[in-house]
């Protein structure tokens, strides 16, 4: 074993192994990317039934409705809008504790042939912790939230605050 | 390359690499304070869009307009999204009055009492050139609006020009809204 | 109370900060004096390195108790209590609340970092001089950094006036003991690092790497790598039961973060041990050192700083990003660069062939690095993509099961024949003289599983993790002679055995019980169904029956407890209470997931929305079978006792003097 033929077996291994990294990662790539789209940008230019995406944008007031066709699962159905088009999406499931009509959500799943959004997932974005820039600011400056007392008032609270009852906290 | 130089430039590789890494998060960093990169942003873009699609019926005391109206303006236009609920609307309105004279304000009342809206109308002064009742608040999910107040410019063609969630101030006017208003003819 | 109030005026929040200051100027000259000394071969300068050490250590304790006394004290003048705390929170959850923060986290961060300096310092003693001192300086500067970001950005003494009457609570999720020792078990896994990282750093400035080196850099390694097993299995098990998703890895950005300075880690692990006996691989051991620490340094900062997308979201901050991202510079950047100008002092070392401990030494870290830059990809490709190319992507579990489980199977394929292999080289007919009956109860294992399991990798995963435990019992068994010589002698060897030997085939085999846990987890099955009370659904062998609904009350929270039967074959198996729990006062609903478990299996139950009324009503609940669940954390638990058990090991004990200097036995032929 020479210097030499102990440097061409660490190269070739760490080669090999490093070329199976990059082989998998973009075979993993091509096949499991998950693309946002936002519900114009499906209709515009549909992706592949089957192929994962994740669509994010507010749920249609008035939309949820609930369907119990598939046997014993609970399934819902609902819209998602990003003010330009809006995407049925069906989910079986439990839907998150935050999920709300007015407010966002991101679906993870897949379109179907029927042209719905099949879901697999459902996030609420507007969990405790997270906010957009722009409500956190609105909020700071309407006196609604003053972060020296802590955390946000809860998305469901934002719109429905009353007069009265911020006079009364 | 001798066996020397060609280590020296292994032995840089690492730091090449933490520093190209470092320079990528440096921008993330700043374009997160400046509201150009935003990880969390899961909104299609508002700016440089078409109003969407919306008819809403008049609110006392003014009139209704549709999106057809704001398409056909020829001078800018700043809608507002206003409730008699919402404390910092009231906060607003007499700035919105002042602004009343040097712009037309069309105003969308969300969420709200007929009778209430125009109470609050007649009590602050808001200056509405027109006025819409938006109560499912359907067409505020439509314009992407996440609370109220908030104003959006609408240019002449019916495209957004310029969008703020809150309350507008006087800084906000003169420094943002008004260079805006003066360039697409106001 | 005079002496509790007088305690409490002592322990005021701006003692605090006076000594978190003083704290960071005992570290800045901790940084500066010993290396000027070492430079200069002053021994007076060096000698006051162990000495600043213990005063960081004393200050910052002293800034944490501060902290604790206004926790415990209810003082919501200071606002992080106030955020963070409220009267009716329990005790325990008052202290453990102090680093459930940004502010206070960091805090503890700096407070182990000083621990660990002081570690060093104590039992160091042995080092020579000039590395001793060399190494606290290290550490000393990367405290300075930590301590000027919390004074700086992130204080947790801020005042607010006026003072609340009561805090704002914090978040129930939280309220839980699995959550409440995470953190620090977790940075004290992600610090410890700190250490391999200044013998790395002090290596390259004395330009002196050798076995000694190798063997005062393991132990710090492993006691590192030991927290750091345990606080990745504390949070996995935590999302377990808590979240109520009924899975225990996400692959989330802040999960990969810890598992990213896990897997160079325990490269580092490896490779030092090529260092120690063999005096090889010197340049990449130093590099791994570095590296290690750095990603568990940055991981923390891109989930701080809000670069990164995360379910666990602490507050984001881009100008507190900004700090941190100069601090990463200065520590990892000179680090690196340091690195490239001093690593041509570092000779070469040994030879050996490809077959060979080395040899299986160096595939373990080919591969754990390989996947380390898998994920690395996989977590970095979202953000990058939307900075550079503008488009809004993520990368999920898909994609890291399709490339991480199958780079992790030649690991462990090797990992049962690399520790029987002799140093420099290795022929493969004895190995396979005492793995044979290992390599068959795997092949019984891949024909059983070939048809109780379904799923390909599944299946190869199994078989791999029944090869991985057989092989160290076959190490073991080899190495204490079991079956060849009388069993007494057998048991005296045993005795006899090194610990560090003994801790590795145990950590090996806890690998194995935790692969089979993850096998395992991969057939798991669940339903959601929507029931009326009384009516029972079938799912994987058992009959689970909604018997009833009821309220109850806690201390600050209404609920709905559900009461589910799971019967088996008509036997009672379980009766499972999972319940909603509505804290009105934070306006936030959880749910209470109720799990069985007989360690085979986990019976898993959560209570969805209830619909309709009358004789309509329903439930939704969602029901999981997760077969071998416990395995997996039981499995790191068993790896963190192997890293304990060879910490123990006489030979490689922290600080162990220079003279220990005789072979590991190389094992009986």
């Amino acid at each position: 074993m020479t210097r030499k033929s102990r440097r061409l077996w660490l190269v070739g291994g760490c080669m090999l192994g490093f070329s199976g990294a990059t082989l998998l990662t973009l075979q993993a790539f091509s096949a499991n990317i998950v693309f946002f789209m936002a519900p114009s940008q499906v209709l515009a230019s549909p992706p592949a039934p089957g192929r994962t995406i994740r669509l994010g944008g507010m749920v249609v007031a008035g939309s949820l409705h609930e369907v119990r066709a598939d046997g014993k699962e609970p399934s819902v159905s609902f819209s998602v809008t990003d003010g330009q088009s809006a995407v049925p999406v069906r989910y079986v499931g439990i839907l998150p504790d935050l999920f709300r009509e007015g407010q966002s959500v991101v679906a993870l799943g897949a379109m179907r042939a029927d042209g719905s959004f099949g879901a697999e997932e459902v996030l609420a974005k507007h969990d405790e912790t997270y906010m957009p820039k722009e409500v956190a600011a609105a909020l700071k400056k309407s006196g609604r939230w003053d972060p020296r007392f802590g955390k946000p008032p809860s998305a469901a609270s934002w719109n429905g605050m009353t007069a009265a009852s911020v006079r009364g906290s | 390359m001798t066996a020397l130089a060609r280590r020296r430039v292994l032995a840089l590789l690492p730091f090449g690499a933490a520093l190209a890494a470092g320079g990528g998060f440096w921008a993330m960093l700043s374009g997160m304070r400046h509201g150009s990169f935003d990880p969390h942003d899961i909104h299609a873009p508002v700016l440089d869009r078409t109003v969407p699609a919306f008819d809403l019926p008049a609110q006392a005391p003014g009139t209704g307009f549709s999106s057809a109206d704001l398409r056909a303006i020829t001078r800018p236009v700043l809608v507002n999204f206003f409730a008699s609920w919402c404390i910092p609307c009231v906060q607003e309105a007499p700035v919105l009055a002042e602004l009343g004279r040097k712009l037309p304000i069309w105003g969308i009342a969300y969420k709200d009492q007929p009778d209430n809206a125009a109470g609050f109308v007649a009590r602050t002064g808001a200056p509405y050139a027109r006025i819409a009742a938006d109560r499912p608040g359907l067409a505020a999910i439509d314009w992407g609006v996440s609370g109220v107040p908030e104003s959006f410019l609408i240019r002449p063609g019916g495209r957004i020009a310029w969008h703020l969630a809150g309350g507008l101030t006087q800084p906000v006017i003169d420094t943002e809204l008004m260079p805006l208003v003066a360039r697409f003819g106001g | 109370m005079p002496g509790a109030l007088f305690l409490s005026l002592l322990l005021s929040p701006e003692l605090g900060r006076v000594a978190l200051a003083l704290a960071a100027c005992l570290a800045l000259a901790q940084f500066a004096l010993p290396l000027l000394g070492a430079q200069r071969g002053d021994p007076r300068l060096m000698a006051t390195a162990p000495a600043l050490a213990w005063g960081q250590l004393a200050c910052l304790a002293l800034a944490f108790v501060c902290l604790a006394a206004a926790a415990v004290g209810d003082d919501f003048s200071v606002r992080n209590i106030a955020e963070n705390s409220a009267v009716a929170k329990p005790l325990l959850y008052k202290l453990t609340g102090i680093w459930g923060n940004h502010e206070g986290s960091v805090l503890l961060w700096s407070l182990i970092l000083g621990i660990c300096g002081a570690a060093v310092a104590w039992f160091g003693r042995g080092l020579p001089t000039s590395l001793h001192a060399r190494v606290l300086a290290i550490l000393g500067g990367t405290a300075c950094g930590f301590e000027l970001f919390c004074l700086l950005t992130s204080n947790p003494f801020d005042r607010v006036w006026p003072a609340p009457m009561d805090g704002h609570g914090m978040n129930p999720l939280l309220q839980d003991p699995g959550l409440a020792f995470h953190p620090p078990i977790l940075y004290t896994g992600y610090v410890g690092f700190a250490v391999p990282f200044a013998f790395a750093v002090a290596a390259l400035l004395e330009g002196r790497v050798d076995a000694a080196w190798g063997r005062w850099v393991r132990p710090w390694t492993v006691a590192a790598w030991c927290f750091l097993t345990c606080g990745i299995a504390l949070g996995s098990w935590w999302s377990y039961y808590v979240l109520g998703w009924g899975g225990y890895w996400f692959w989330d950005p802040v999960e990969n973060a810890s598992l990213l300075p896990w897997l160079t880690g325990t490269a580092l692990l490896h490779s030092a041990i090529v260092v120690e006996k063999r005096e090889s691989l010197k340049i990449w051991t130093v590099l791994l050192a570095i590296g290690t620490f750095s990603l568990s340094l940055s991981g923390t900062f891109l989930v701080r700083s809000g670069i990164l997308n995360s379910v666990h979201a602490f507050a984001n901050d881009p100008t507190r990003g900004v700090f941190i991202l100069g601090l990463l510079g200065l520590v990892i950047g000179g680090a690196l660069l340091l690195f490239a100008l001093r690593v041509h002092t570092l000779t070469a070392g040994g030879l050996f062939a490809p077959l060979s401990r080395e040899g299986a030494l160096v595939l373990n870290n080919i591969l754990l690095c390989a996947i380390c830059a898998v994920v690395l990809t996989g977590t970095l490709y979202p953000p990058f993509a939307s900075l550079l190319f503008g488009q809004a992507i993520s990368v999920g579990k898909p994609f890291f099961d399709a490339t991480a489980v199958p780079m992790a199977l030649p690991i462990f394929a090797a990992m049962a024949i690399g520790p029987m292999l002799p140093w420099k080289r290795a022929r493969l007919a004895p190995v396979i003289s005492r793995l044979w009956w290992a390599a068959v109860l795997a092949a019984l294992a891949w024909g059983w599983s070939a048809f109780g399991i379904k799923g390909l990798l599944p299946i190869l995963a199994f078989g791999f993790a029944v090869w991985v435990i057989a092989g160290a019992a076959a190490d073991l068994a080899s190495r204490t002679q079991l079956f060849r010589i009388p069993v007494r002698d057998s048991l005296r060897r045993a005795r006899m055995l090194p610990r560090a030997a003994l801790g590795a085939a145990i950590a090996h085999a806890g690998v194995g019980v935790t692969v089979i846990g993850l096998a395992g987890m991969s057939q798991a099955e669940h339903a959601i169904v929507s029931v009326h009370t009384g009516e029972s659904v079938a799912l994987a062998g058992y009959r689970w029956t909604l018997t009833g609904l009821a309220d109850a009350r806690g201390p600050n929270y209404t609920a709905r407890v559900a009461t589910i039967a799971v019967t088996r074959d008509g036997r009672p198996i379980a009766v499972l209470h999972p319940s909603r729990r509505d804290f009105a006062s934070q306006g936030q609903v959880t749910s209470e997931v109720a799990i069985h478990t007989n360690l085979v299996t986990d019976l898993y139950a959560v209570l969805g929305d209830e619909h309709g009324s009358g004789a309509g009503h329903t439930a939704v609940l969602r029901l999981h079978d997760n077969v071998l669940a416990p395995w997996m954390w039981l499995g790191a638990l068993v790896m963190a006792i192997g890293g304990g058990l060879s910490l123990s090991d006489r030979r490689i004990r922290v600080g162990a003097p220079t003279r220990a200097r005789h072979r590991l036995p190389v094992p009986a032929e």
